[in-house]
């Protein structure tokens, strides 16, 4: 297990003050001043040294990412903008960041800003975090009181925070999309390239982070690339906040390095798999975009939760929200509401994604109790390849990939639910899906 | 996508406070010059709250007049973002979680609850208090089933603490947001296995600016 003095989030459960001075106890905004005098090039190799990969879902390394910034700021400014739209179902990890710990991501953001030459960030946090925004700009004014960050502050970097909100958009977390809507426009996501670090935020170079990955940015510049790097695996290194969700029998946050196996993390934490760890059925490892891993030996007992564990597995990391389903849990209904979540978010710019949405849920809604045709099920299929990376964003990858996942590891289920159907009389006739 | 549209009865005029007003100037200033789009949302979250909790045709005109924004513009705004009401809710607006992990957990249970304590969902209340909806994920999934009432999150619920919190709120008597057993925010239940070694709250002596 994790020791405890190699936490980040140190208040991960509000025990303890938010503010700043509760948070400069737990060492936050310590030596700050010393670490940005180092200088851009030093932050950024750092950041690479220490082999930190995004902790927003794509896991694109951190330091990597910041160097595709301009060297020099022409006429367009930079900016920071930090991605707080957190809403992957099963994902609430920024979350406790934002209302336990807000001075670890404004310290973030400052030491971010100043390695890619930035003087304004926006944060974006989405909208129906109500409180978790007021707790976060009471967080931000304490920082500007304290002349920790704004202009002529004592660190000698000006440097702006602006804390920006949605209203309900689970694309907007998609980053362009992001861009948009701070924009003051729909969130419907961009054509890439331009990449936002060439033509970002009202058109200047722009860099989007997690606010997991920002808030972790103080601890590995102040104990040295060379202790995150230590913790985990090879290109999986660090902590990790991981959200434990479904049925278990105690739920919860935790973070935990990178790399723990998902038997330990679930059952050292959250007190195990409901009635046990055989009576597990599925787990889906990374938030409901990623396809969800099996019970068995070769499958979710060995899984490890890093990145390239996950992938392994045909599945991936994502942001680390495991959701946890028992033997006595319906797994086509509940891939059949993550569809529904699905079509109720397209943002309907690209039709395989608008119109695929709407058309993958009615089929996994009819195949939940039967009432389908088993040549469906590979029609399906071919409509999940049909959207899958045919869209402008992710967001088509993410709704196609957990239904792969479930024909992947639950035909049977289906075809026995099919056949169970078809077995006993009904008044209507089985309808076909359009092709 | 979900088909949002204005709702039939609107009323005959929208005006900003001058406190509101005020306030929204203070929005477009944190944005650079030229760029005042960008407040457009929390400026219609505003007009949405002055409202009572849902936005009119006219606010929705009157948000696109302030930013010099064509209307449409703020239309498709206010269309997008499902947070926008576009028709009256009760002044206890019950936004039930309804996504696999809540799902999981019993959000079915609490649907049934609400339908029998406040109605159809999207309906409000004769007497104006109530109304609720179901929403894709709010981000408490280690705290499901939850709702979020007005600004609150109320978590870790069951069919009856929703019908208590309901009640509390019909009696006047809002209830403590947050989780509704005995736990502390995200950690387990019967209290956090990490985080318990004091050390780590004191602050390191070497450093400092």
């Amino acid at each position: 297990m994790l020791a405890d003095k190699d936490r980040i989030f140190k208040n991960l459960y509000g025990q303890h003050d938010w503010g700043l001075e509760g948070a400069r106890k737990r060492g936050a905004w310590d030596g700050t001043k010393a670490i940005l005098d180092k200088g851009r090039d030093w932050l950024i190799n750092e950041c690479k040294a220490s082999g930190q990969r995004g902790r927003g879902g794509a896991g694109f390394a951190t330091g990597l990412k910041w160097s595709f910034m301009p060297k020099q700021v022409g006429e367009r400014p930079h900016y920071l903008v930090i991605n707080a739209d957190e809403s992957e179902p099963g994902t609430c990890k920024d979350r406790e960041v934002m209302r336990h710990d807000p001075h670890l991501l404004i310290e973030g953001c400052l030491i971010a800003g100043c390695a890619m030459a930035v003087h304004t960030c926006y944060i974006y946090i989405r909208g129906e975090f109500i409180r978790e925004r007021e707790r976060l700009q009471a967080a931000v004014d304490q920082a500007y009181d304290a002349k920790l960050i704004g202009k002529n502050n004592l660190h000698g970097y000006d440097f702006d925070i602006v804390v920006h909100h949605g209203a309900g958009a689970y694309i907007c977390g998609e980053e362009t999309a992001l861009l948009e809507s701070l924009e003051g426009k729909k969130g419907q996501p961009r054509l890439k390239p331009p990449f936002p670090a060439n033509m970002g935020l009202y058109g200047c170079p722009t860099t989007v982070n997690n606010v997991e990955t920002i808030a972790q940015v103080p601890d590995i510049m102040r104990r040295g690339a060379a202790w995150f790097a230590g913790i985990g695996r090879a290109y999986n290194t660090g902590t990790k906040l991981y959200c434990i969700s479904g049925h278990v029998e105690r739920p919860c946050n935790v973070e935990e390095n990178m790399g723990i196996p998902l038997r330990e993390l679930i059952e050292r934490h959250a007190g195990g798999v409901r009635g046990g760890w055989d009576n597990l059925l599925a787990v889906i490892p990374g938030g409901s975009s990623m396809p969800l891993v099996p019970a068995g030996p070769d499958q979710a007992d060995t899984l490890l939760m890093d990145f390239d564990g996950c992938r392994d597995k045909k599945s991936a990391l994502g942001t680390a929200a495991v959701i946890v389903m028992d033997k006595s849990d319906d797994i086509v209904k509940a891939m059949a509401r993550i569809s529904y979540f699905y079509k109720h978010e397209s943002c309907g710019q690209c039709t395989p994604c608008r119109e695929g949405m709407g058309w993958m849920w009615r089929v996994l809604n009819r195949m939940a109790v039967g009432h389908a045709t088993k040549r469906e099920i590979d029609m399906l299929w071919e409509v999940t390849t049909q959207i899958e990376g045919h869209t402008i964003c992710a967001f088509g990858d993410g709704a196609a990939w957990p239904v792969q996942g479930l024909l992947r590891h639950f035909r049977p289920e289906i075809e026995r639910r099919i056949d169970q159907y078809t077995a006993n009389p009904h008044p209507e006739p089985v309808s076909v899906a359009a092709e | 996508m979900s088909v949002r549209r204005l709702a039939e009865k609107q009323p005959p005029s929208f005006a900003f406070t001058p406190a509101n007003l005020e306030w929204a100037r203070g929005q477009v200033a944190k944005y650079p010059e030229g760029r005042q789009q960008s407040a457009v949302i929390p400026i219609l979250w505003r007009a949405q709250e002055q409202c009572g909790g849902w936005l009119p045709q006219k606010a929705i005109e009157a948000t696109a007049e302030l930013l010099g924004m064509a209307k449409i513009r703020v239309l498709e705004v206010a269309t997008f973002y499902t947070m926008f009401n576009l028709s009256p809710v009760g002044r206890y607006h019950v936004q039930l979680c309804g996504t696999t992990p809540c799902m999981l957990r019993g959000a079915e249970d609490l649907k049934k609850i609400c339908h029998r304590m406040i109605g159809e969902a999207d309906a409000v209340t004769a007497d104006g208090a109530f109304s609720w909806t179901e929403v894709e994920c709010l981000g408490a999934c280690v705290n499901a089933p939850m709702v979020q009432i007005n600004a609150d999150y109320y978590e870790d619920l069951t069919p009856e603490i929703l019908t208590r919190i309901i009640n509390d709120f019909s009696n006047g008597r809002p209830p403590k947001p947050g989780p509704q057993i005995d736990r502390i925010n995200s950690a387990p239940v019967g209290g956090p296995n990490t985080l318990t070694d004091p050390s780590i709250f004191e602050r390191a002596k070497a450093g400092g600016n």
